[in-house]
């Protein structure tokens, strides 16, 4: 008997009824039944991409519900991918939501933003069945609009979550009219909008036209997975939303511009060219570099967050790149692992992104800061949150005991061998890519170091710090289930083996077997290479109980340990005004990549009046703007603003001016006519 | 099999534990004798250690967990890569695991450790070690893994075993062009990634300058005795390694006691004939300033890119 029907049916039904919570429940029992449904629902979805993932497929067309089109829905192994991480997430971050918009009436905890909240986790898990074009940019408009409406939710308090409301909804407007245009035209060729009529006629039409509603399609995929440049929404949207609802979008959301490139490149499509595959590993590149290096010079922690999500897509877009790359020069398996890589680094990404989001929400609810160099000291004050956010750490870092690591490590692997493709272009582009992949590698441990030593780390820095204080049970148990997640993950990769693979061959890559070897091994069929993650644990457990067991066998008095006062080279114990900041901590790496980053700072002397020798003041300022914002949209929007301006003059207020125009207008139409369209 | 194997593998933790710090004494010694020094002896090292470990374990007020467990950790990446990496045998129960990125990765582990306990002391010199270490690092690691991939084209695996084995069956693959200079770029990593000069100076104690030594300044007793040792092994591994890669003669493919014993003696005196040549090249270099190590790292990236593109290019007409 098939699960994903009645799943999918009790995810639609829970979201109702939290939309109806949402809006009629009183403000003291608010939040837990809209977490109750929301976490229901995002279960259910997860019940049902689990189902598919087991290889059950399942489908529906509903012709009355959606006047002209009607709705149709189609569950296939890739989709259930997808279906699965967004349930996962929601249900994880609706219990953290509970503790988090606590019983307050305004701002996260207000009617309308709790009403929408699981509204916005029913489309993240809709999303992906939707089964004809029309279905598909229904369901992405409203996913887009609930989490508009999210993002805005707390835009009484602070002026500049109306800015990033305002650039997240037009941002995701342009992406919606790519969207819209790119896949009308394929419609239109294809001769029908279901994807199944997609799929049929994709292979009956020109070069050309497909590499245009590639092109435009995967822009629009792009910019809501954050590829550079269309990523100037993400550090804004996710920052100034509330914290559950930046886990949400930066963990489940951004995933779905990977579905779209995935499910329209290689299953509607059925792959192209290799150029259309190189740019996307462009693409993916720039994002990972860029998006690293952006959040190393970040100091508010949850802007840092959203950086790093621009990096984690990126690598995730390289992925899928070199799969389109291998399928075009016909290496079956080879695509096969490189889009398995790809999407388990996209699952792991979902697991410590999200964790990482709910740990700084904490911070910020116990501190009102998310400026790191004003937090510090929060391991004594939240000892759990700070255990929280070094494990969601240790998965972004990509370093051994992680979660991060295996997906990192599959994605090598998958570019490493992927040499045996002939071309000069990948000879020259996956040695770059295994750099880029290195370089946003090593930065994450920069940044991560710094997220972690200077926010949990030392001393506080402020009086808010100081005052910090855990987060209500709720909150934890959510960051628990996203822990439990990381470190099953981390730990047993291989369980997810089979459902990646036909994942993958539901997207027409069957390689099959890409990953294998049961749960505790990660072996690959095709090259010969082998991680066994449990065994590395627990070499590094058993080495770690040595190296600190065996200094106090060998130590002739056995003591206990002393405290005394820092050292600090003589200086004895020093002020919290003197630790590095995350500014001081990232100011190497700045300099490094001064030209890429192309700071701006300022200088300010001011002498004392009688005297040009002596200074009263010296005010300096130094600040790291996106670059490409500054460089390419500020341009951009001068120039739309001068034209609103230039436009402006032909209004001039007269009634004879505006009946001229209607009548010179007229004339033009009749001409064009008459001379013969 | 097994027990040799097996024997392989602890005399490989063994060897790299009690030698680390004896190829420190007799680097020093090398540069010693060089600048006319009579130099403190070989055994140094090892009497410093004794004496550390004898002191009682000081724990700073203010610092956590991070500061108290990042030596032990140190220690265990090292000890977990001296395990991994073919020194003494390519065929070990673990050699099926031995993966290149897994132990690149492992000993960046190492370095997070002790840049997490940096900024964990609070201290400014704790923090300016940390930033230094982590930029350096990150520079690194592209260097590394272009140059792993490098390595990993000629025996179609990133399994350091295979590679080794591979290299010492077909000689002529270490002259080739790719060969050159991806070792030429992994020596100038291993420089960087085990504080050496020019990048760092491990003898240096003036504040400004120093990158390793500023993040365990706060160190003292037992748990200074765990960070030098750490730091010991991780040149002694890392040399041993790019003996492994560039000069696998010696080494035992196959499981015999006698292939062993020559491999052991072969392991000391690759890495010793090593050390030798980096204390006497350190006896003419100078530190560079901070700011010109992303230089001299971009070089070497640019000689591991050309190995990687050079093999194509060369093995494709």
């Amino acid at each position: 008997m098939n699960v994903i029907g009645p799943a999918l049916g009790a995810a639609s039904a829970l979201a109702g009824a939290g939309v109806a919570a949402g809006m009629l429940v009183p403000a003291w029992g608010r939040s837990a039944a809209v977490g109750a449904c929301t976490a229901g629902t995002g279960g259910a979805g997860l019940v049902a991409g689990v189902a598919a993932l087991g290889g059950a497929r399942w489908s529906i067309g509903l012709p009355g519900l959606l006047p002209l089109a009607g709705v149709r829905l189609a569950v296939d192994p890739l989709s259930g991918l997808f279906m699965a991480v967004a349930g996962a997430v929601a249900a994880a971050v609706a219990v953290y939501g509970i503790g988090y918009t606590g019983r307050g009436a305004h701002g996260a905890s207000s009617r309308g933003a709790q009403a929408v909240l699981p509204l916005f986790a029913l489309t993240l898990v809709l999303v992906p069945a939707a089964a004809s074009v029309s279905t598909f940019l229904v369901l992405w408009e409203v996913m887009a609009l609930a989490s508009l409406l999210l993002v805005l939710s707390e835009h009484r308090e602070r002026a500049e979550v109306r800015r990033a409301g305002l650039w997240y909804a037009v941002m995701t407007h342009l992406g919606l009219v790519l969207l819209l245009a790119g896949l009308a035209l394929f419609a239109a060729r294809a001769g029908g909008q279901s994807f199944a009529a997609l799929r049929a006629g994709a292979a009956g039409m020109s070069a050309w036209i497909r590499a245009v509603v590639f092109v435009t399609v995967a822009a629009g995929f792009a910019s809501k997975a954050g590829g550079v440049p269309l990523h100037a929404w993400l550090p804004r949207a996710h920052p100034e939303a509330p914290s559950h609802v930046s886990a949400l979008m930066s963990a489940a959301m951004v995933n779905l511009g990977i579905y779209g490139i995935v499910r329209v490149g290689f299953d509607l499509l059925g792959g192209g060219p290799m150029w259309w595959w190189l740019g996307l590993i462009a693409v993916g590149a720039v994002s990972a570099v860029y998006g690293i290096l952006q959040a190393a010079m970040a100091s508010d922690l949850k802007r840092l967050l959203a950086y790093s999500t621009s990096e984690n897509m990126g690598l995730v877009l390289v992925g899928v790149g070199a799969a389109g790359l291998f399928a075009a020069s016909g290496n079956g398996p080879l695509a096969a692992l490189a889009l398995v890589a790809a999407l388990l680094h996209m699952i792991n990404h979902a697991a410590f992104k999200a964790l990482l989001f709910c740990a700084a929400g904490s911070v910020l609810r116990a501190t009102g800061l998310r400026d790191l160099d004003r937090l510090g000291g929060l391991r004594q004050r939240m000892p759990v949150t700070a255990g929280l956010f070094a494990l969601g750490a240790l998965g972004a870092v990509a370093l051994p005991p992680g979660n991060g690591f295996i997906s990192e490590w599959l994605l090598l692997q998958s570019l490493i061998h992927g040499l045996v493709v002939p071309g000069v272009a990948t000879a020259i582009v996956l040695p770059l890519a295994v750099a880029v992949i290195a370089l946003s590698a090593g930065l994450a441990a920069a940044v991560f170091v710094k997220a972690l030593g200077v926010g949990f780390s030392a001393r506080p820095r402020s009086k808010q710090a100081e005052r910090a204080a855990e987060s209500p049970p709720a909150m934890l148990a959510g960051m628990g289930l996203l822990a439990a997640c990381c470190a099953g993950l981390a730990l047993v990769p291989g369980v997810l083996g089979s459902g990646l693979d036909r994942a993958a061959s539901a997207a027409g890559l069957t390689g099959a077997k890409a990953l294998s070897g049961g749960g505790l091994q990660v072996r690959l069929q095709q090259v010969p290479a082998s991680l066994a993650p449990l065994w590395v644990v627990i070499a590094l457990t058993a080495a770690l109980a040595v190296a600190a067991g065996l200094p106090r066998l060998i130590g002739r008095r056995r003591r206990r340990r002393k405290n005394a006062r820092l050292w600090d080279c003589g200086g004895g114990a020093p002020t919290p005004r003197m630790a590095y900041t995350a500014t001081s901590f990232a100011e190497p790496l700045q300099r490094v990549f001064d030209d890429v980053l192309a700071p701006e700072q300022d200088v300010n002397v001011t002498p004392v009046r009688e005297s040009a020798y002596l200074v009263e003041r010296v005010r300096y300022q130094r600040r790291v703007p996106d670059r490409i914002e500054h460089r390419l949209y500020e341009p951009m929007l001068a120039a739309l603003a001068r034209l609103g301006g230039a436009a402006r003059r032909l209004a001039g207020g007269s009634v004879h001016l505006y009946l001229g125009y209607g009548f010179f207008g007229l004339v033009a139409l009749l001409l064009v006519l008459a001379v013969g369209w | 099999m097994s027990g040799t194997g097996l024997t392989a593998v602890a005399a490989q933790i063994v060897v790299v534990i009690s030698g680390a710090p004896l190829l420190a004494g007799w680097m020093r010694q090398v540069r010693a004798r060089m600048e006319g020094r009579a130099g403190a002896g070989v055994l140094q090292p090892w009497r410093d250690t004794r004496k550390l470990l004898r002191k009682e374990p000081i724990t700073p007020i203010g610092t956590g967990p991070a500061f108290r467990t990042a030596p032990a950790l140190l220690v265990a990446t090292t000890a977990v890569v001296a395990a991994l990496v073919p020194l003494l045998s390519t065929t070990t129960p673990v050699s099926a695991h031995a993966d290149l990125i897994l132990v690149v990765a492992l000993l960046a582990l190492g370095t997070v450790a002790l840049a997490l306990a940096g900024l964990d002391s609070g201290t400014a010199f704790g923090g300016m070690g940390a930033s230094r270490e982590m930029t350096v690092a990150a520079l690194v690691e592209p260097t590394i893994l272009v140059a792993v991939f490098a390595f990993s084209i000629p025996a179609g695996s990133t399994n350091l075993a295979a590679i080794v084995a591979g290299a010492v069956r077909e000689p002529s693959r270490l002259a080739s062009p790719a060969g050159l200079l991806a070792t030429a770029a992994l020596a100038v990593a291993v420089l960087a990634e085990t504080g050496r000069i020019p990048v760092d100076n491990p003898a240096t104690h003036l504040e400004l300058t120093m990158v390793h030594e500023a993040m365990v300044l706060e160190y003292s007793g037992p748990d200074l005795a765990l960070v030098e040792l750490g730091a010991q092994m991780r040149l002694t591994v890392l040399l041993g390694l790019l003996a492994s890669l560039f000069a696998p003669w010696g080494i035992a493919t196959d499981a015999s006691w006698p292939a062993l014993a020559v491999a052991l003696a072969a392991f000391v005196v690759k890495v010793a004939v090593l050390g030798a040549v980096l204390a006497a090249a350190e006896v003419f270099w100078a530190k560079v300033r901070l700011f010109r190590v992303p230089e001299l790292l971009a070089g070497s990236f640019l000689l591991a890119l050309l190995a990687v593109t050079s093999s194509y290019f060369l093995s494709g007409e």
